[in-house]
């Protein structure tokens, strides 16, 4: 065991006082500085003294992400812009994204985060790491940088895309590690391949570090078999982090939560009741230390489950299940957090196209094809081509100056998308689970 | 002369355009001509019908996505240089044709040209001449 990965260990009675002591603290900073907490508690009549023991945290309010959205750019910030380091940004539920600023001291608990989680993947100082998460606004890149980078490795930031030079920087570079979506690692061995590259033979590949999508077994086992590295999982999301919120160890099945910053429940997303360990619900997460925007049990509408007993590997840390759903219609593409509400407000930009569309989702051997269908109207109707290629051009813009990606857009014949009577079914997703 | 074309939206798959004739012929709408304009994704076809009014509602009903257009239409003698005539006196008109068809009248006597200029009107007018 090294120094970073100490504090995995500590003893569970003094874990737990240490959560109840930053709680303590937490609890009345956010109230003092962020009005709708405060009206929240107040409407609820819980004070910040109610929190005499862990349990008493089921007693204040939730947050969510359309309060993010509702209280945009910065209702939700607690820290003045004096002590804010940094902003990262990620897609709201529709239009206006969510912003949140962090402190130095933010940005450090973070980087720990993910530095403990390289450790316990058995990455160290001696590693060469290549970050091809896209940097930016966009929590991973920064993140697995930061991380990689106090853990002493040798970072190369390649950040999304421009596959062949990546590989070929991979392979002259002696990269060890890659830190990535599976589905880019995918798509990464796909070009490799093709440029005649063995991951075994050409390269010094050992360690993948993947995260930001929701992923399989199956996923991990092609990947493994494919090119021979160790494939790891590591979980995160903007508003409490980002990525090195949890991550998993070689023995578990699962993710342990670094438990030290980041507090998690699982509650039962109908009746919002905390459930015990062991029983699967939505994960919910409040930021023990952040002093930025401070996240009061932010239900990240993932659903998964605390598990019960000790990990092999001795961590005190808490497992969670892999997320492998969600209680809320968000769909996670190339990494990307979309909401089907964005689509549809994107569309409404663009009047000539008809309010119906469809969102289809498949895999291809190695990536994520998005798709969306749009039916024609009489009004986009046109007897010239470029009348009509201008209308899907108008459309693919909008959504990619609101959602940051471009899906294929595909005019479809009028009354050709399903209508019903009920709850509309907007997305097809064939994508393999 | 200037006449009405109807525009009708093809998506990527077949029996479209089975569907487009088969719903014109119950109608008893005769098609004199059409052209196809595709991309990779989808298509538009343009036709000159007998009753332009009646096909583009019963294409309408039929669910399909259908606009109206003017076109012109130019008669040339069916030999040898006789679209080559025509186009001099288009380009030295400097009219621009955004797209073209032809059907021909008979056994080899006259050809009808289907033209949409940027602007028909001034095309009207300078090829009646």
């Amino acid at each position: 065991m090294n120094a970073i990965s100490e504090k995995d260990f500590m003893p569970v009675e003094k874990l737990r006082a240490m959560q109840l002591e930053k709680l303590q603290k937490l609890i009345p900073y956010e109230y003092e500085r962020v009005a709708l907490f405060r009206r929240r508690c107040d409407e609820k009549g819980v004070k910040p003294r109610d929190l005499v023991t862990l349990k008493d945290l089921a007693k204040f309010p939730f947050m969510k992400k359309t309060d993010l959205r509702d209280e945009y750019p910065l209702g939700l910030t607690a820290a003045p812009m004096s002590e804010i380091n940094r902003f990262h940004c990620s897609s709201g539920t529709t239009g206006k994204p969510i912003c949140i600023p962090q402190t130095a001291g933010d940005v450090a608990v973070w980087t720990e985060g993910v530095c403990r989680c390289m450790a316990m993947y058995g990455i160290t100082k001696d590693d060469v790491v290549q970050v091809s998460y896209g940097y930016g606004l966009f929590t991973g890149g920064l993140g697995a940088h930061y991380g990689a980078e106090a853990l002493g490795c040798a970072v190369l930031p390649t950040g999304a895309g421009n596959t062949e030079k990546q590989i070929m920087l991979m392979k002259d570079l002696g990269v060890t590690a890659i830190c990535c979506t599976p589905s880019y690692f995918l798509h990464l061995a796909t070009v490799a391949e093709r440029m005649g590259i063995d991951f075994r033979r050409d390269t010094k590949l050992r360690h993948g570090v993947f995260g930001a999508e929701p992923w399989t077994d199956e996923i991990r086992e092609k990947i493994e078999a494919l090119s021979g590295i160790t494939a790891h999982d590591i979980y995160g999301l903007t508003e409490i982090a980002g990525p090195g919120v949890a991550g998993n160890c070689p023995y578990c099945h699962g993710l342990h939560i670094w438990e030290d910053h980041f507090y998690p429940e699982i509650i039962d997303p109908d009746t919002l009741e905390v459930l015990p360990d062991g029983e699967e619900g939505e994960l919910v997460f409040t930021t023990l230390d952040r002093m930025g925007t401070p996240m009061v049990r932010y239900r990240t509408r993932d659903l998964s489950r605390l598990q019960t007993g000790q990990c092999q590997c001795g961590r005190t840390m808490r497992v969670m299940d892999r997320v492998h759903a969600r209680s809320d219609d968000m769909l996670i593409i190339h990494g990307v957090n979309v909401f089907p509400s964005q689509i549809e407000a994107c569309l409404m930009k663009v009047p000539e196209v008809a309010p119906h569309y469809m969102i289809e989702l498949s895999s291809t051997e190695t990536m994520d094809r998005f798709e969306i269908k749009v039916e024609v109207t009489a009004d986009t109707m046109s007897d010239s081509m470029s009348a009509m290629e201008a209308v899907r051009k108008r459309v693919a813009a909008s959504i990619k100056e609101i959602v940051g990606l471009s899906p294929k857009i595909s005019l479809v014949a009028p009354g050709s998308l399903p209508r019903s009577e009920g709850k509309i079914k907007r997305v097809i997703d064939n994508r393999r689970k | 002369m200037i006449i009405r074309q109807i525009s009708i939206f093809l998506e990527n798959k077949p029996g479209q355009l089975a569907g487009i004739c088969r719903a014109l012929a119950k109608a008893e709408v005769n098609i004199a001509t059409l052209s196809l304009a595709d991309s990779a994704d989808f298509g538009i076809v343009r036709m000159i019908v007998d009753d332009h009014v009646k096909g583009a509602r019963v294409l309408t009903e039929a669910g399909f996505a259908v606009r109206e257009t003017e076109v012109i239409t130019v008669t040339v003698p069916d030999r040898p240089g006789g679209m080559a005539e025509l186009m001099e006196k288009i380009d030295g008109a400097g009219l621009d044709i955004n797209y073209s068809y032809a059907y021909a009248l008979g056994h080899g006597e006259k050809a009808i040209l289907v033209f949409s200029f940027n602007d028909n009107a001034k095309a009207e007018a300078a090829l009646k001449g």
